[in-house]
């Protein structure tokens, strides 16, 4: 129309340039701007979802980590305030022994009866360290005796004589005295050794023990002998073990804690600080927290803590951020627009399938045949879809149906509701069709039935059908993104738009995470946005009518 | 479910001048009632059918509840007893009938969630359903019919275009993205609204006035996301409508007897436009009932919807049952409305 600029006559054949029906359509449809913005936008999401979710390195049940710097517990530290004992071996001491020992220390009174009615004394060994006997009482002579005088003047209550060690209760000669048998050594310390692994003998404990509290400078034991220094034990110039009178616990199993460590967790704690710096491994300086509650002390320490990456916002290696599980949005909203386009289309391809049929059959044969099939659209139409389709989302969720399956049966539940407006509108254009007049040439000239419908009806009623498909294309879409949404629809870990908005059931995500379900809910309206925009435009372009 | 144009035949064909109007349209109606009740018949079979396939029915957890109770019956037990107290012992056949012989006699039994009567627990929720409905309903008449007419009137003109696209907009908008989008400006953001409920915190103080603004206030965000949802079918209904009336050959008479354009448009197309529009807006009156099953459940308006979506949820069968066969009863009941208000409003079909 444009060219009549150009010099023309009447009987040029250029003139008029004829177009074919189908492409005076095209042209209709491309005239109008905003079915060309719907073709782009529907391109746009295509080129997203499938060729983006090959390109993306992620999938979209990739769960990314992260590393934090957590405050964590280390260890934890207690004055000890009960005596432990360490027992020779093939010995075992009476359940009681500790209240018994913590009275009999109080109150000086050495020899008791345990619940089990045996009697045990304590042999006074230096300050709060006990040998715990058990004993039997016996007769002997104290008077003149050097070995108890012996004793009594380096202040015990113990003394061997004649290789039987014998324990006496009472300030004077006529002390009871009991014949003594060596159960175990208590105290309020505790020992670690430098290195890991090494085992303590009992008469390493009991010796050591005596020899600290009695500030000796050197105890053999095992045949080795052994320097004390301070709280540290040596042998041969080497650190062996330490005293301490703190218990200390590793929160973590297999962590070993040094008396090295222990020594300045020990100073720090008499110092009254807050914290104290202590070389790990590697040899890197770590603070260390403390809290004391009551005597019980915490250790804490920052840590490097793998956790998930969960509502990250957009960031370089994450445009769009990530979920609450750690899933990279991008790549969940391109697997997504997947879903929700296929299950788009194959609903509809379904839906225009049985449609198609019901409705030509129908609308053809009229008659008994078309009320029939009539009532039965009718009923289905009354079924009301969205109850329904909860219903059936539960009965998935019962069965545990897998993410696959269950976008199978959702396109088929989709399409076996939905399918009636087409058979309606296929219905109602044939039934008008027939009448025409090429339809009663069509058979006069003895057409079959089925090229009747095939070739002349059907062809007539694609223009209506495409308008109808497009439009319902994006109602299909909704509907799926509305049963995502609510948790009935695709369900983790396969992702779908409506399932990634479901993020927005926790109020502190819609809040605080806009970008987890703005995008996908604008991906939702501008697909089906751009199905409705392509609609109309077809309609318009197949309906010249319209355009006056 | 019969088209206009064949209501229209049907007239003609009944020998109308004769026997009169009024005596086809009661034979006309009664015929559709009857088809009604047949349809709902197969509907409700339907409908109970699937409901007994519900696995994840109130019976089950209600005997995993009572079988954890020390020294009780085993689950299975359980399950049996139940059953048999609910009337699930029985095929579904069976089962259907009996349903459908008490709900003839409007007994739909009691709720299983709620522990009371459906039709009590229905009248109770019911009227949120119809405000909110009702509201979004006349906004949108308001709204849309003189959206429709300006943008027909000048077509291919801004207006049109904007009206075009804004009503695609409400087509395509998923309602949860929408809701969730008011939510985040005016309760999150402005802090003017609350984000759930139908009612305040301190409700219970309030004057009755007080208590009506409170109401009032709790439906602001529903009923918007309704609106703007539902829209634009209406919007681009009375377009097309109104464009096809405009190119009618009446219009062009009327103008060309020199009619003002003011006439043209708000005597005699308008007239004519509203035909089929009365006819739309009255087959979805008995749809106000329905409840917006979505939408009230996203702002928890305890109206049939957010109800029934709980039913649902936790399998409680006498009550979706009551609703999806009410829902059933509604589009029926939508369809004929339809279908009669077309023969009443158009003068056309009433002298033929």
């Amino acid at each position: 129309m444009e060219n009549n600029k150009e010099e023309m006559h009447l009987d040029d054949a250029a003139r008029v340039k004829v177009l074919s029906p189908g492409m005076m359509v095209a042209k209709r449809f491309f005239r109008n701007k905003l079915a060309i913005v719907g073709i782009v936008i529907i391109i746009a999401m295509f080129l997203f979802s499938f060729i983006g979710g090959m390109l993306i390195p992620y999938s979209q049940s990739q769960v990314f980590y992260t590393t934090e710097e957590i405050k964590k517990d280390y260890a934890g530290a207690t004055q000890i305030a009960q005596y432990q004992f360490q027992t020779v071996e093939g010995e075992s001491l009476p359940a009681d022994i500790y209240s018994k020992t913590m009275i009999a220390a109080s109150t000086d009174k050495y020899v008791f009866t345990s619940r089990d009615g045996n009697v045990y004394g304590l042999g006074t060994e230096g300050k709060d360290v006990f040998i715990v006997y058990a004993l039997e009482e016996t007769k002997l002579l104290l008077k003149k005796n050097v070995d108890y005088e012996a004793a009594v003047e380096a202040g015990r209550n113990t003394f061997v004589s004649n290789d039987t060690t014998y324990l006496f209760d009472g300030d004077d000669v006529n002390a009871d005295v009991y014949i003594a048998t060596e159960l175990a050594v208590g105290s309020m310390s505790s020992f670690t050794s430098f290195s890991a692994g090494t085992k303590f003998t009992y008469e390493f404990y009991r010796n050591a023990l005596i020899a600290v509290s009695n500030g000796q400078k050197s105890f053999e034991a095992d045949d080795t002998t052994y320097e004390v220094d301070g709280e540290v034990i040596k042998t041969g110039g080497e650190e062996y073990a330490l005293v301490s009178d703190m218990n200390f616990n590793a929160v973590e199993a297999g962590v070993f804690l040094s008396p090295a460590y222990k020594a300045a967790a020990t100073e720090a704690f008499e110092a009254g600080a807050d914290s104290f710096s202590y070389a790990d491994e590697q040899g890197d300086m770590v603070e260390y927290h403390i809290e004391n509650k009551n005597g019980q002390y915490l250790l804490k320490r920052y840590q490097e803590t793998r956790v998930i990456d969960s509502y990250a916002s957009p960031s370089k290696a994450h445009w769009f951020g990530t979920d609450g599980n750690g899933m990279d949005l991008l790549a969940r909203l391109m697997y997504g627009g997947r879903i929700s386009l296929l299950i788009g289309f194959v609903v509809i391809f379904i839906e225009v399938f049985i449609g198609m049929i019901i409705g030509g059959v129908s609308g053809f044969f009229g008659g008994w045949v078309d009320n029939l099939l009539m009532r039965l659209v009718d009923v289905v139409y009354c079924i009301p879809s969205m109850p329904l389709y909860l219903i059936l989302g539960s009965i998935m969720d019962f069965y545990q149906a897998g993410a696959t399956t269950r976008i199978y049966m959702l396109c088929i539940v989709m399409a076996v509701i939905g399918w009636v407006g087409i058979a309606r509108i296929v219905r109602g254009q044939i039934l008008s069709l027939r009448e025409q007049e090429f339809m009663v040439a069509a058979e006069a000239t003895g057409l079959s039935t089925y090229r009747r419908i095939f070739k002349h009806l059907i062809p007539n009623v694609i223009p209506q059908l495409i308008v109808f498909a497009s439009m319902g294309l994006g109602d299909v879409i909704l509907a799926e993104a509305t049963l995502s949404f609510l948790g009935l629809g695709i369900k983790y870990p396969a992702a779908s738009w409506g399932s990634i908005i479901n993020a927005v059931n926790d109020s502190y995500v819609m809040t605080n995470y806009l970008f987890v379900w703005l995008p996908a809910g604008m991906f939702i309206l501008l697909t089906v946005l751009a199905f409705n925009f392509i609609g109309d435009g077809l309609r318009d372009a197949f309906d010249p009518k319209m355009k006056r | 479910m019969l088209c206009p144009n064949q209501i229209y035949f049907k007239v003609i064909k009944g020998k109308a001048i004769n026997k009169g109007v009024t005596n086809i349209m009661k034979k006309f109606i009664l015929k559709r009632l009857l088809i009604s009740v047949v349809l709902l018949f197969f509907v409700s079979l339907i409908i109970y059918g699937i409901m007994r396939c519900m696995p994840t029915s109130y019976v089950e957890n209600q005997a995993m509840a009572l079988a954890t109770r020390p020294g009780s019956k085993s689950y299975q037990e359980w399950v049996e007893q139940l059953n048999a107290q609910y009337g699930l012992d029985t095929g579904v056949i069976q089962g259907y009938f009996s349903w459908a012989a008490r709900a003839i006699r409007l007994d739909f039994g009691d709720s299983w969630y709620w522990n009371q009567p459906v039709l009590q627990k229905f009248s109770s929720v019911i009227w949120y359903s119809f405000a909110l409905a009702l509201a979004s309903f006349i906004l949108e008449i308001a709204i849309a019919i003189p959206a429709g007419i300006s943008a027909a009137r000048k077509q291919y003109s801004m207006t049109d275009y904007t009206v075009t696209v804004v009503a695609l907009i409400g087509i395509s908008l998923p309602s949860f993205f929408f809701a969730t989008i008011l939510k985040y400006i005016f309760s999150v953001k402005l802090g003017w609204l609350d984000l759930y409920g139908i009612v305040g915190r301190n409700h219970q103080s309030l004057s009755d006035f007080g208590k009506f603004i409170d109401i009032a206030k709790h439906m602001i965000l529903p009923t918007l996301t309704l609106l703007v949802v539902s829209i634009g079918s209406l919007m681009r209904y009375t377009r097309t409508n109104m464009l096809e009336v405009l190119g009618a050959d009446y219009i062009r008479t009327a103008r060309a007897k020199g009619l003002s354009e003011k006439k043209v448009v708000n005597y005699h197309a308008f007239r004519n436009t509203l035909i089929p529009i009365v006819t739309l807006l009255g087959g979805s009156l008995p749809g106000l009932f329905g409840g917006a099953m979505i939408t009230e459940t996203l702002f928890q308006i305890p109206g049939i919807g957010y109800t029934s979506y709980q039913c649902i949820v936790q399998g409680d069968i006498p009550f979706v049952m009551f609703y999806m066969v009410f829902m059933a009863v509604l589009t029926l009941l939508g369809n004929l409305l339809a279908d009669i208000l077309y023969a009443v409003v158009d003068p056309r079909v009433r002298v033929n």
